[in-house]
Parts: structure tokens; C-alpha cells; sequence
């Protein structure tokens, strides 16, 4: 389908491909079964300035928006979800800057992160706190002219790996979720330290560490927004990466058809390509349906982001839902319709299918999109009356 | 002089549109048309059946040169640490018919340090004359030095052709000395041949890959410079009553040394010279991984082979570059290469193209380096490689 | 640093088929792309600026298309580019091409160094590199697969050579062309393509670079090609059949009936 891309945006597309085909696609599965981080690739898609796609211009990035990083978070996920999530997760640690830092934060981080120089992570989940971001029990408190940290994060994508930690923490116990705060903490810091690298089923080229901040001081001035805004700053960052959760989940989607059908094309059963059987077209038809569906829908919220809407969770969460339960169906039917061999490491579907699942996990379960999209849904309805 | 259509006799069949090498064949109002990108090679020529092209107009004279002044088939004598190079050998095979055809002297330009003593060596191969220039100063391959002791002496003999092997040396200095000279120097030529009436050399070479065959000529400029693929030409034969002049050139710096070499390394053992090989025995991607390249190692083994690799393995990282063959890589010509799990994309098949004989094993019967294959085994190279190594021992002893 | 680098504008010739019918090559749909060798040429120059600051500059020889393959080095980084492209140039071998491009480079001013690709893939001759340096009466070095050092007017190479390599000390300004072990060539920017997609490429013409008329294209051009044909086919060709075991058994006989094991 033709979404009448812009010459910049087809640009973008293109050259995220050349790097997905050229870069990525050789190594993806020495990256899976090695477990390992992929630097040079990162280095690469920093030199090709895909780090600096949604940052404003006047901090060193293009100056595009989500749209422009949504289609390059598709493309790169088309070859390895373990990659993207590398790339998507570093927009995610992003944006709390982004939307919410002082002008002087975003003079300080942004051109670094936009060059590719520095990676970013996002650190709000905790062993008691993960759909319940409430549950947060990580704290700040402030002695003189900075922050003392203490708690432990948990399953931090890029841990280790990145240079700029965004980070919720609670500042005032007592007023709940209006007690928490989000902060800039950078690797190096006294006290903040990285757990093991966890050994996870899938995205196995992303690192994935617990952030451990013991009697960790950092400047005041490292405090983004207000104190107790940081549960607005989290939803906000998380209604924004969101549906680049869904672009995921397009790109693995895509990515597992395309080769499906290579295989299917040249695998002969009963004397024929296995193509040619009806059984296979159908499978063959829901896939690509399925999977442009959700780009259709990943696009539109995109869009509706873009053009500057205010709310959109809604629009967001059914992107992220129904981009990534397609994700997950369309690999595994693709493992199926390559049968012995799609279940074999030799070929990527079944990569792609391990990785797949992660995308109805992380940013919000796909129940929790359902809840948001519920909520909303009532909301309007009673506003209605 | 240009190449035409005409017209009336054109049928607007478009064979020649995609006999042209250049696309510069398009077809206008059911026409073939030549067009600006025309190189007047002529190919159209030859694959029109109607006769519907033909070349106008005068061949330019920019005879600025009196050719019949030069006379004689010279080549450069290559040697390494006072080696002579099997391509010398070669060259001096080819430039003897040359000579003898043109009934005229063959020279060798015999350029190094501490040579003098094998001069004679090229005598016994076929020369009569050796220019010799033995200097320290020339020990080492240096392009300012080497072109200049070859500029000045074919400035002052006038020789009618110059023959160098298409190697790292000749390939990097011949140019040089055909800039200076003003002259058409055709490189990595795989036939030559002499045109008796006018004295022109016909000097054939692969372009494109090796898919198609050039032939080139420099009817207006002597001397006609070439340099010619290793292992193509036969090795002239020793024959030690042959007698010769050995001419000694003193050669003085002029100018600035520019370049010098401070260091030479020679990579053995694991580096073997695949261009040298008579037997190779090459993997691409079909061997599937590194894991199982150490079943090409050992058909080399019990062959007395190298091994080699298609482009595709290398940037796999299963083997160093220095054994990929192919347009990016090198080219070679042994007596036997055997292919193995490779499909025979042009860019390799360009590389090895003219051993003599090949064999290719595949699973796919479809490969396009069957066409190209002496023989074809169709089956799984991983199979079919344990067989060989155990039939090649049991014939080896 | 002051930065040449020579560019070709080649058709890719990985993607040029044969029609085994009749052993022509199939032209069609065939992209045009920079010469594979001069990416490491471009990729080598954008590294020493990165060095040690300067600029770099990438010239081609060609028809207005050619703009094309400069306005890619632009993406990858190159600060300017220089086209030359006039009729008189048409038909230009090795000798005609390397007066043009030499004299071209002498209108662009000061320059330390010239770098280009080992040879062209349509063509394989690697005769431009050395003819230009000539011309342009600057030392060549050929085949370098590292530059060790630039300091002071000099550098020092390693030329790959036939069974090892050299090390080569040069003045500047030089001319070399590198090999494929020199480094790996960088992707676009996206900065680099939005720049290029605005850019006006310089012409230079016969006239603007001086030249004479005599020594360009066809006309200036000591070769001619008088004829262009398909390779002759191979002699006996065999696909066997069989069990893997008759298959190699066969071949086995055959080779040692050759005397060739």
C-alpha cells in the first residue's frame, strides 16, 4: 500500500534499510546466540544520523518527528527486533528530556544523543513495580544542592550499554504516585552500578540490566520538570514510544512474511511449491492483511501524534496492541508455514518469533493497553452524556 | 568516423541493442539509433545479420609519430630478489613469435640489483638483446625509478611493442611510462596477435568481468604497450646455445626520490599465492560455515593445491581476502579448480573463468556455475567432499 | 588536508547477466553505481579529514548522469565535487581520460593528496591512477592497503604486493589508489543525502579546464577498440548424474586420465 511518504521520509526508510540488509541481517544470529550487544551496528546507524531523526534541530538532530522514527524503527526491526529495541529503547530514554527537560538539559544531552555519542535508557520498572507503576519504591531525596539515589531498577533495556539514564524515583513517600520524580543520572556516577546482563528468550542482541543505585548523588539541577511530576513525565514518555512498539511489531511481522514466502516459493511437496496450495495462500493472505492493518494503524497514530494532538494514550495503546499481537501471530504462523525447517535456527522466523513476543510484554503489557484503551473509552462516554 | 544504421536495410530486429556493451543503441521510430554514448567498437557491426550497420568517414590521422621508425618487441624482464619471474618466462615465449613475425629483434628490459648474472638466463629464453640496468638503487620496485630507466631507453631505441605481465608491478609502472611515451597501453590482455601489413597489435582482453572480449588496437602511436595476464602465454623454452648481446644502461637518479621502500614483508605459509597454484580447490557460501572449510584444506592437502574462496565466504569472515577469487579479488588460471558450493555469480566466475579445467560440485543443477563447469557433480557439497578427499588419497598412495 | 578523490560512475556489474543464448550481456534494469574500489578511496579520504582537517574533494569524468555517483559521495560526506563533462570528452581511453582528469585537478588549486580505487569494474585496467599521476608529475603509489603515517609533507604506505607487502615512504602531494583491505566504506548520512539532494553540481567543460582539444575523448585516445565478442564457449562441458559416489568417481577418473592429479 502506498502511504504517500514524503521524499525525506522515503529517504529515511531507504537508508534504514540499506542498513537492516547490509549491517544488520549478516550478524543477527551470531548477535542472538552469542547474546551480544551490537555496537558497531549502533555506530553505524550513529554515523548515518538515525539517532537524531525526532530530536529538534536546533539540538543537533533533523528535526522530524515520531512518523520519521517510527518508519525507522520498522525497517530495523525487519531484520532484528533485538537491534530495534536497542534503537527504540534509546528514544524511550529520550523523551522525558525531550518533552519535559529545562532548556539547558536538552542543550546539555540531546546533541550528544543525536550524533549517536551517547545512549540512552529509560529506568522505570522495579521488582515490585512493573504494570503497577505505582509500586515504585526506588528513592530521591535531596541533601543540600543534590539528590541522594537509592533503590534498584529492574530489566532496564540498554543497561550497561547507555551513557544517560532517565529515571523515576519516588521524592515523597506519602503522596503516592505525586510523590514520584523522574531524574538524569549518567553512567560513572558514584554509586550507580549495573546488575548481570540478563539471559532473556528473545531480543538477545539488547542488553537487559538491573540499574543499581546505591547512596548515588547527583546534581540538583538533574531533576527534570518538578518534583512529583514524575509519573506525568512517565506516561507521556511511554503514550510517545508506545507506538513505535507497534512499528516493532510491523517490522518483525514484514520481516517474518518476506522470508516465508522466499521459502515457501522454493519448498516443493506433492510436486508442487507448497505456494501453490490454497491452505498456504490463505495463511499467505491473513499475514499480509494482518501486518498492513497494523501498519495502517501505527501510521495513523503517528500522524495524529504528529500533527499535535493532545491525547492520544488511546490512539497510541491500539497501535501497540494490535501492531504487536500481529507481530506475534504472523511469526508464528510463518514459523508453521516453513514447518521442520522455519523451527530451525538455520533460518530467522524462528528468531523472530522468540523476539516477537517481548512486544506484548514491555511498555505496557498488551492487558494494560487494553485497560488504557477501555478507560478512555468509558471516559468519553460518560463525557458524552 | 562514426558507426551508422542504415536505415533502409535495419529491420528493427534489435539484436544489436543488446549486442552493444555500452547501451548506446536505443530504437527511434522502429529503428535501431546510435547514440552520443557510442565508443565505435564496433560489436553491432558484428552481431547485425543484415548488414543494416557500417562505420563511416575516415579514420583521424593524428600522425604525429613516423611509425615505421620503431622497431622491435621488447618486454619487461620482471624478477624478484634476482629471480626471474615465471611471467617473464611467459612474456618471452609470446614476444619471440611476435618478433619472429615481425621478423625483427626481441629485447628484455632487465631492471634490479645484483642481476647481471642471470641476463644471460633470458638469452637462453628467447632474447637477443638484454638492456641491463643493475643498481643499488634499483633493489627495491620503486615506480619513479623503474619508469624511468624504461621511458628513457624506449625514447632512445624506439622498440615497436612493450610487453609487461599484468602483475602488482607491472600493472602499477607500465602505465606511467605509457603516459610519458604517449602511447595506448591496453592492460591484462589474454591474446595478442600481429597484423602483418600495418604492424598493429591485436591486443584482446576480457571486459566487463570476463563476459565479453575486447579487442584493441593503437594504429596511430608506437610503441604499442601491453600488459599480459600471468599463466595465459606458454613459457618460452631454455635452450642454452641460443647467443644474445647483454647491453649495459647506467642508470642515474633524475630528480627527487620521491618514493622510497623502507621495508618489505612477505606473507608465507597461510598466504599462499593462489595466482601460482596449478591446483585450486575453492568454497563459497554453499560450504555453509567456517566449520566446514576444513574439508577444502584438505582436498588441497592431498591435491597439492591452495585454497581459495568466493567473495560471498570472505565477507562471511571464513577465510582472509587474500584468497578470494573473483572481480573484487584475484584472478587466477590453474590447471584445475575445483568449485565447491559455489552458485557462479559473474563477479566470481570472472576470476577463474579460464582454468583449464573445472570442476564444479552443487546441489542446485540449475547453478550457473555449471555452465561454466568442465565437469558437474550435483549433490551436497558436504557429502561429496569426504568421497573426493577419500578417492584423491587412495589414487594418491 | 587538501583531499582528492577520483570517482567512477560504473554500471554494477554484479548485476549484469548473461544471455547464454546468445552470450550477450543483459543491459537492462542495470544500476549505475560508484565504482566499488573508489568507495574506499572516498571512505580513506573522509577518515584523514577526520584526522587531521581539510577538505575533501571527489571528481569524475562523465556524462551529465555522472552527477548521480558525486552527489553520493556528498551524502557519505564529501565537501565539494567537481563534474567533468563535455562531448570532446567521449570516448576518452585510459591515456585521454587520465590528461582530463589531470587537468581538471590542476584547476581546483592546492592538494596534498589525490586517492583513488585500485581499478574501474567495467573496465579493469587500473591504468588511470598511475597515467593521472604522471600527468600530473606527483610519485603513485599503487595497491595501498594502509596509510601508516602523513606528517610533515610525507607518508608512509603499505603496498600490497604479490606475496607480502611493501612499506613506502612518499613526499607530498602524491596520487595512490587503495585496495579493499584499507578499510570499510561508511553508509550515507541522512544530513549528507538531504544535502546532496540540494545540490548544484559543478561542470567543468573542455574549455574551463584548459585542455586540448587534440589529446581528449576518441580523438586524443591512443587505443581503439576494434572489436567486441562473446568469450568462446567452453569446450566439453559434462553434468553428471548418479549417486555421489559414481559422480566423484568419474570426475576422478577423468582428471587422472588428464594427468591433472
Amino acid at each position: 500500500m502506498d502511504y504517500l511518504l514524503t521524499e525525506d521520509q522515503i529517504m529515511i526508510r531507504d537508508l534504514a534499510r540499506q542498513i537492516a540488509v547490509e549491517k544488520i541481517v549478516p550478524v543477527r544470529a551470531e548477535l542472538d546466540e552469542q547474546n551480544k550487544f551490537p555496537t558497531d551496528i549502533m555506530k553505524a546507524m550513529a554515523q548515518a544520523d538515525l539517532f537524531g531523526i525526532y530530536i529538534p534541530e536546533e539540538y543537533g538532530g533533523l528535526g522530524k518527528k515520531s512518523f520519521e522514527l517510527y518508519i525507522a524503527i520498522e525497517e530495523i526491526s525487519k531484520a532484528c527486533l533485538g537491534v530495534s529495541t536497542s534503537y527504540a529503547a534509546n528514544a524511550l530514554g529520550t523523551y522525558p528530556i525531550l518533552l519535559h527537560g529545562s532548556d539547558a538539559q536538552k542543550k546539555k544531552y540531546l546533541p550528544n544523543i543525536a550524533s549517536g555519542k551517547h545512549l540512552a535508557a529509560f529506568g522505570l520498572t522495579e521488582a515490585n513495580a512493573g504494570s503497577d507503576a505505582s509500586g515504585v519504591q526506588t528513592t530521591a531525596k535531596l541533601e543540600g544542592n543534590e539528590y541522594v539515589l537509592n533503590g534498584t531498577k529492574q530489566w532496564i533495556t540498554n543497561g550497561g550499554e547507555a551513557q544517560i539514564y532517565t529515571v523515576i524515583a519516588i521524592t515523597d513517600k506519602s503522596k503516592g504516585a505525586r510523590g514520584a520524580s523522574c531524574f538524569i543520572v549518567e553512567k560513572g556516577t558514584p554509586g550507580f552500578t549495573f546488575g548481570k546482563k540478563e539471559n532473556k528468550m528473545g531480543i538477545r542482541a539488547s542488553s537487559t540490566t538491573e540499574l543499581i543505585f546505591n547512596n548515588c548523588r547527583i546534581p540538583k539541577e538533574n531533576l527534570i520538570a518538578r518534583e512529583g511530576m514524575g509519573f506525568i513525565v512517565a506516561m507521556k514518555t511511554l503514550d510517545c514510544s508506545r507506538a513505535g512498539v507497534g512499528a516493532q511489531g510491523v517490522g518483525v511481522a514484514q520481516g517474518a512474511i518476506d522470508e516465508c514466502i522466499k521459502f515457501a516459493k522454493g519448498r516443493v511437496q506433492f510436486g508442487q511449491p507448497i505456494t501453490s496450495f490454497q491452505a498456504i495462500q490463505h495463511m499467505l493472505a491473513d499475514m499480509q492483511t494482518q501486518t498492513e492493518a497494523a501498519r495502517a494503524l501505527v501510521y495513523s497514530a503517528a500522524r495524529m501524534m504528529d500533527s499535535g494532538a493532545k491525547d492520544f494514550s488511546r490512539a497510541s495503546a491500539m497501535a501497540k496492541l494490535f501492531a504487536t499481537d500481529t507481530g506475534m501471530k504472523v511469526t508464528t504462523d510463518a514459523v508453521q508455514i516453513m514447518g521442520g525447517s522455519g523451527y530451525m535456527k538455520e533460518y530467522p522466523v524462528e528468531k523472530m518469533m522468540r523476539d516477537a513476543k517481548i512486544l506484548q510484554i514491555y511498555e505496557g503489557t498488551n492487558q494494560i493497553q487494553r485497560n488504557v484503551i477501555a478507560l478512555d473509552m468509558i471516559k468519553e462516554a460518560s463525557r458524552q452524556k | 568516423m562514426s558507426v551508422q544504421v542504415i536505415s533502409n536495410t535495419c529491420t528493427g530486429c534489435e539484436t544489436c541493442v543488446s549486442a552493444c556493451p555500452f547501451g548506446a543503441i536505443e530504437m527511434r521510430g522502429g529503428k535501431a539509433f546510435i547514440t552520443e554514448s557510442c565508443t565505435l567498437c564496433g560489436a553491432c557491426i558484428e552481431a547485425c545479420e543484415f548488414k543494416a550497420i557500417e562505420r563511416t568517414g575516415e579514420e583521424a590521422v593524428a600522425a604525429a609519430k613516423d611509425l615505421s621508425a620503431f622497431k622491435g618487441v621488447w618486454v619487461f624482464a620482471e624478477q624478484h630478489k634476482g629471480g626471474i619471474s615465471s611471467v617473464t618466462l611467459e612474456l618471452l615465449g609470446e614476444g619471440r613469435k611476435l618478433a619472429d613475425k615481425r621478423q625483427t629483434k626481441l629485447s628484455a628490459v632487465f631492471i634490479g640489483q645484483d642481476i647481471k648474472n642471470r641476463a644471460k638466463d633470458l638469452i637462453a629464453h628467447g632474447a637477443d638483446v638484454v638492456y641491463l640496468a643493475d643498481d643499488p638503487a634499483l633493489k627495491d620496485f620503486n615506480d619513479d625509478s623503474y619508469s624511468a630507466v624504461l621511458t628513457t631507453l624506449a625514447t632512445l631505441h624506439k622498440p615497436e611493442i612493450i610487453l609487461a605481465g599484468a602483475t602488482a608491478i607491472g600493472r602499477s609502472f607500465i602505465p606511467k611510462v605509457a603516459a610519458k611515451l604517449y602511447t595506448g597501453l591496453t592492460a591484462d590482455c589474454t591474446v595478442l596477435d600481429i597484423d602483418p601489413e600495418t604492424g598493429n597489435l591485436h591486443q584482446t582482453r576480457p571486459a566487463f568481468g570476463g563476459n565479453i572480449m575486447a579487442t584493441i588496437v593503437s594504429p596511430n602511436h608506437r610503441p604499442q604497450m601491453a600488459t599480459v595476464r600471468h599463466k595465459v602465454m606458454k613459457p618460452a623454452p631454455r635452450n642454452d646455445a641460443r647467443t644474445g648481446e647483454i647491453i649495459e644502461v647506467k642508470f642515474t637518479q633524475t630528480g627527487d626520490v620521491r618514493t622510497k621502500v623502507i621495508k618489505t614483508v612477505e606473507e608465507l605459509g597461510e598466504t599462499v599465492n593462489i595466482c601460482e597454484a596449478n591446483i585450486i580447490v575453492a568454497g563459497g557460501r554453499g560450504m555453509g560455515g567456517v566449520k566446514n572449510f576444513h574439508l577444502l584444506e584438505e582436498l588441497a592437502k592431498v591435491l597439492g593445491g591452495a585454497v581459495a574462496a568466493t567473495r560471498g565466504a570472505v565477507d562471511e569472515g571464513w577465510i582472509p581476502y587474500s584468497h578470494q577469487v573473483g572481480q573484487t579479488g584475484k584472478t587466477v588460471c590453474p590447471k584445475l579448480y575445483i568449485a565447491c558450493g559455489i552458485s557462479g555469480a559473474i563477479q566470481h566466475v570472472a576470476g577463474m573463468q579460464s582454468s583449464d579445467v573445472i570442476v564444479a560440485i552443487n546441489k542446485d543443477p540449475d547453478a550457473p556455475i555449471f555452465s561454466v563447469a568442465t565437469y558437474g557433480i550435483v549433490g551436497d557439497v558436504l557429502e561429496v567432499l569426504p568421497v573426493m578427499i577419500k578417492k584423491f588419497k587412495e589414487i594418491r598412495g | 588536508m587538501n583531499i582528492i578523490v577520483l570517482v567512477k560512475q560504473v554500471p554494477d556489474t554484479s548485476e549484469v547477466k548473461i544471455n547464454r543464448e546468445t552470450n550477450t550481456l543483459i543491459r537492462d534494469g542495470v544500476p549505475s553505481i560508484i565504482n566499488p574500489f573508489d568507495m574506499f578511496a572516498i571512505e580513506e579520504a573522509l577518515r584523514l579529514r577526520e584526522q587531521h582537517g581539510g577538505k575533501v574533494t571527489a571528481v569524475t569524468m562523465g556524462p551529465p548522469q555522472a552527477a548521480d555517483a558525486l552527489k553520493e559521495t556528498v551524502a557519505m560526506g564529501v565537501d565539494e565535487v567537481v563534474l567533468l563533462s563535455d562531448r570532446a570528452f567521449a570516448g576518452a581511453d585510459t591515456w585521454a581520460t587520465s590528461y582530463t582528469l589531470a587537468q581538471g585537478i590542476k584547476k581546483l588549486g592546492a592538494y596534498d593528496l589525490v586517492i583513488a580505487g585500485k581499478q574501474a569494474i567495467d573496465g579493469d585496467t587500473a591504468q588511470v591512477g598511475p597515467e593521472t599521476a604522471d600527468m600530473l608529475g606527483i610519485p603513485f603509489i599503487a595497491y595501498i592497503k594502509k596509510i601508516e603515517a602523513i606528517a610533515g609533507g610525507k607518508m608512509t604506505v603499505e603496498r600490497m604486493m604479490d606475496d607480502g607487502y611493501d612499506v613506502v615512504e612518499s613526499s607530498l602531494p602524491a596520487l595512490i589508489t587503495v585496495v579493499k583491505e584499507i578499510n570499510q566504506p561508511r553508509l550515507p548520512s541522512l544530513k549528507g543525502k538531504m544535502k546532496a539532494k540540494n545540490l548544484k553540481v559543478t561542470t567543468l567543460t573542455a574549455k574551463d579546464i584548459n585542455a586540448d582539444e587534440n589529446l581528449l575523448g576518441l580523438k586524443g585516445s591512443p587505443t581503439k577498440v576494434v572489436r567486441i565478442f562473446p568469450p568462446a564457449p567452453r569446450g566439453q562441458r559434462e553434468i553428471l548424474s548418479g549417486t555421489i559416489e559414481q559422480q566423484v568417481d568419474q570426475v576422478v577418473k577423468k582428471l587422472k586420465e588428464q594427468s591433472l592429479v
